[in-house]
């Protein structure tokens, strides 16, 4: 089953990953240029794994697995990652 | 850049339950003490990790009712969900004395610090409540006078969450108001709304676009989208918007 949530429900997955709080860094979608928070995509998680899209053209920005003891990224999706520091 | 403490900041701890205390028939709270805890801001949820003797491990979030200043005890409010994996373990088989192992805080975008300043308006869904709570609470709790409208629908008056101290809240602070819905039962003379959420009560009870307030909603995913959708038709600015959606059977705030 699989449900649009918030990307902020996405932050315990990307704080996996990432050192920072990724809700609050900013996504320029590489497919219409749009560009807000992660927190404020859309996020779509299930066993699978996490997909957070672009709230303005449904494009997916981030997808993330965690199969076996790996975490696997696509981020195809996102041209520019803007992380604030600290 | 510390890197390391960054990175050590999600790791798994145990809490010890140290009050349980039901909330409707459906929901209660628990109050974990975590000597480890880093605090949180109002808003933020924590994942919690539930171990089979066989080693099956399952997983959800549930988002924070206490304030941050009550920190390092930390609440939960937990919806039980009849086929949950999760929730009936919370709601019905947790004593006081057990550990529980979670991890947080989590999230930094729906957040609400009372530096932020307002006005406020909270919409809250059924358990869509929790980490509008925790907001509130904290407002309380650090004097903040910030100007605070809350909306919050329910089913039925019985399944409305921490009734009495909404009520003591709003008593305490001239600058608190609160509007309730009732979606499906009203009691005898009940005198506040009595259907879902829709442009007229959000006419009445928003507060005007031209005060540019602070907007956090909470809830199931189509009563978020609902009142986003709302506030933006009436001239809301979207980026001053920040929602909250739990699904029916989804992994986040008290759904499974």
């Amino acid at each position: 089953m699989e449900n649009k949530l918030d990307g902020n429900a996405a932050a315990g997955n990307l704080e996996e990953i990432f050192p920072f709080e990724m809700t609050l860094a900013q996504a320029t979608c590489a497919g219409c240029g749009a560009n807000d928070v992660i927190g404020a995509a859309a996020s779509y998680m299930h066993g699978m794994g996490t997909i957070i899209r672009c709230n303005r053209c449904d494009a997916a920005l981030i997808r993330v697995a965690h199969i076996r003891g790996r975490y696997l990224l696509d981020m195809r999706g996102v041209c520019v990652l803007q992380i604030k520091e600290g | 850049m510390e890197r390391r403490t960054l990175l050590g900041r999600l790791i798994w701890q145990l809490g010890e339950v140290v009050a349980t205390q039901p909330e409707t028939a459906r929901t209660k709270s628990i109050t974990l003490n975590l000597p480890g805890w880093s605090g949180h801001r109002a808003g933020q949820h924590v994942d919690v990790r539930l171990t089979a003797e066989d080693g099956y491990q399952a997983q959800r979030s549930y988002s924070i009712a206490s304030s941050p200043e009550e920190a390092p005890r930390v609440t939960l409010t937990v919806e039980r969900l009849d086929d949950g994996e999760v929730s009936p373990y919370l709601t019905e088989e947790l004593r006081v004395g057990d550990k529980l192992e979670l991890r947080g805080p989590i999230g930094g975008y729906f957040v609400w610090e009372a530096e932020m300043g307002g006005p406020l308006l909270l919409v809250a869904g059924g358990s869509g409540i929790v980490p509008l709570m925790a907001m509130l609470r904290h407002r309380s709790a650090a004097e903040s006078t910030v100007a605070t409208r809350l909306l919050y629908s329910s089913r039925s008056l019985e399944d409305v969450i921490y009734r009495d101290e909404l009520d003591r809240l709003m008593k305490r602070s001239t600058m608190l108001e609160v509007a309730q819905t009732l979606t499906r039962a009203h009691p005898p003379g009940w005198t506040g709304y009595s259907r879902r959420i829709d442009l007229q009560m959000l006419r009445e009870v928003a507060w005007p676009v031209a005060q540019r307030p602070l907007t956090f909603i909470c809830g199931p995913t189509p009563f978020v989208e609902t009142a986003a959708a709302i506030l933006v038709e009436l001239g809301h600015e979207p980026a001053r918007i920040k929602t909250e959606r739990f699904g029916p059977t989804g992994e986040k705030h008290d759904g499974e």
